[in-house]
């Protein structure tokens, strides 16, 4: 790919006509961090950059939960402190990308619409229950984000069709979530496996509710009711993180690359879904 | 190919300039604005030797296309000191010998510069992540983060 036309849209209604309008290739230009590299090749492509578009860089909440600009860069993200507040997990997946440097362009919906295996965010978002809310030529329709991602690097988006925002819930009370994820070095690398997991506790500390999703370790991140099964009705006792980790080692479906082997992945996602079960616990209960 | 015409701030100039839409801004700082203190490194966002500002955001401008820089402000390692007065963390470079090589420098200045304007008082660890961005295959950075400990701490003291 190389671009040939670059066009800032004003509104998403512009940057849907302008993309549905295109005769080569558009692309949507939010950090830029997956598509400008991509775009070294050579077949033409149209990019429509939306970070003009207020909404698509904003972060707003509500009684009823975050609305989530999809391009707004993660180093805007992890400063916001009511949405740490309310979705640590989210947060920690996002100050998880790249160099500072990457992190003052990449975005949550970029990384979305990416729709590589690895993305840290996308299990952060699944743990989470979030709604993809896209607009297109057809108007607007809501996706679950277990959902969005078809494949490698593919995703349920079509021609003209832009990712207006991200919804998350209010989380219940006794809510929280937490992203952890493997790499071999401190900083700076890809997920060999990740793990993304939100619990809610009674007064008495039983769980719930709970959403468990594994990430690195299929062709596309996966929401894990086997393991949110064995945390439910738990006090998240060893026994019952235990069966949580067998569930995602088991509905894992890893490769072996220079990363990791499959033998190694299926290990690991096991135990980071025990460890971001026990984090997310507790935050839940406010330690 | 049309040519994109963009208007921008570069140092706080009013800069205008010419270029494909597929240039970067680090193509247009260095060929376009003949700026030539921002390095090009890996061109993958690996090395942070092109570190810039836009609108006071550190990025990579390797990854940001030169047309994106309309209406915005962008800083390189230009706008920090000059010939006649370096800035504090320049001089601090150069006290502790925080370089071999000097091509991953710029990148490392526009790097502490924005690093100690969001926090003033970082942390030896703290320094160390947020410039993991700026790779230096010379110094084996131990003298870069001395010089950006000390540049910290004259720069506190001055405030």
């Amino acid at each position: 790919m190389t671009v040939v036309e670059y066009s800032a849209a004003a509104s998403i209604e512009e940057a849907v006509s302008l993309l549905l309008s295109s005769d080569i290739p558009a692309k949507v230009l939010a950090g830029g961090t997956d598509l400008i590299i991509q775009s070294a090749g050579l077949d033409p492509i149209k990019v429509v950059d939306i970070k003009n578009i207020d909404s698509m860089m904003g972060a707003t909440i509500d009684g009823d939960g975050l609305t989530l600009g999809p391009s707004m860069p993660c180093a805007e993200l992890y400063s916001r402190d009511d949405v740490k507040a309310l979705f640590p997990g989210l947060v920690e997946a996002a100050y998880l990308i790249g160099s500072t440097q990457v992190q003052g362009r990449c975005s949550v919906g970029g990384n979305l619409c990416n729709s590589s295996p690895a993305a840290d965010t996308i299990p952060a978002l699944i743990a989470n229950a979030a709604q993809c809310v896209i607009q297109g030529p057809g108007g607007e329709r809501t996706v679950a984000v277990e959902d969005f991602v078809t494949g490698v690097g593919r995703n349920c988006m079509a021609k003209g069709e832009l990712l207006t925002a991200l919804r998350l819930a209010k989380p219940a009370a006794g809510t929280s979530d937490a992203y952890l994820r493997f790499i071999p070095r401190t900083e700076m690398d890809i997920a060999v496996a990740g793990a993304g997991v939100s619990v809610t506790l009674d007064g008495a500390g039983t769980c719930t509710a709970a959403r468990v999703s594994i990430g690195a370790v299929a062709p596309t991140a996966l929401l894990i009711p086997e393991a949110a099964d064995a945390l439910i009705g738990s006090k998240l006792d060893e026994a019952a993180l235990d069966k949580a980790a067998a569930a995602s080692l088991a509905a894992s479906s890893p490769i072996t690359d220079r990363r990791g082997t499959v033998e190694f992945r299926k290990h690991v996602v096991g135990v980071l879904t025990k460890r971001a079960a026990t984090i997310a616990a507790q935050r839940a209960r406010g330690e | 190919m049309a040519k994109v015409h963009v208007s921008t701030s570069v140092n706080g100039e009013p800069t205008e300039f010419l270029c494909e839409p597929h240039d970067t801004l680090l193509d247009v700082l260095r060929n376009e604005l003949n700026m030539t203190g921002t390095k090009e490194g890996c061109g993958s966002g690996d090395c942070g030797a092109c570190s810039v500002t836009v609108n006071d955001r550190l990025v990579c401008s390797c990854l940001v296309l030169g047309a994106e820089a309309e209406g915005k402000e962008i800083g390189t390692v230009e706008g920090i000191g000059n010939n006649d007065s370096l800035h504090v963390i320049q001089e601090k470079f150069l006290e502790h010998a925080a370089l071999q090589c000097g091509i991953c420098t710029p990148g490392l200045i526009v790097s502490t510069k924005a690093l100690l304007e969001e926090n003033p008082s970082p942390t030896e660890e703290e320094a160390r992540y947020y410039l993991a961005g700026n790779l230096c295959r010379c110094t084996g950075y131990d003298k870069i983060i001395r010089a950006v400990m000390d540049a910290a701490e004259s720069m506190r003291g001055a405030a």
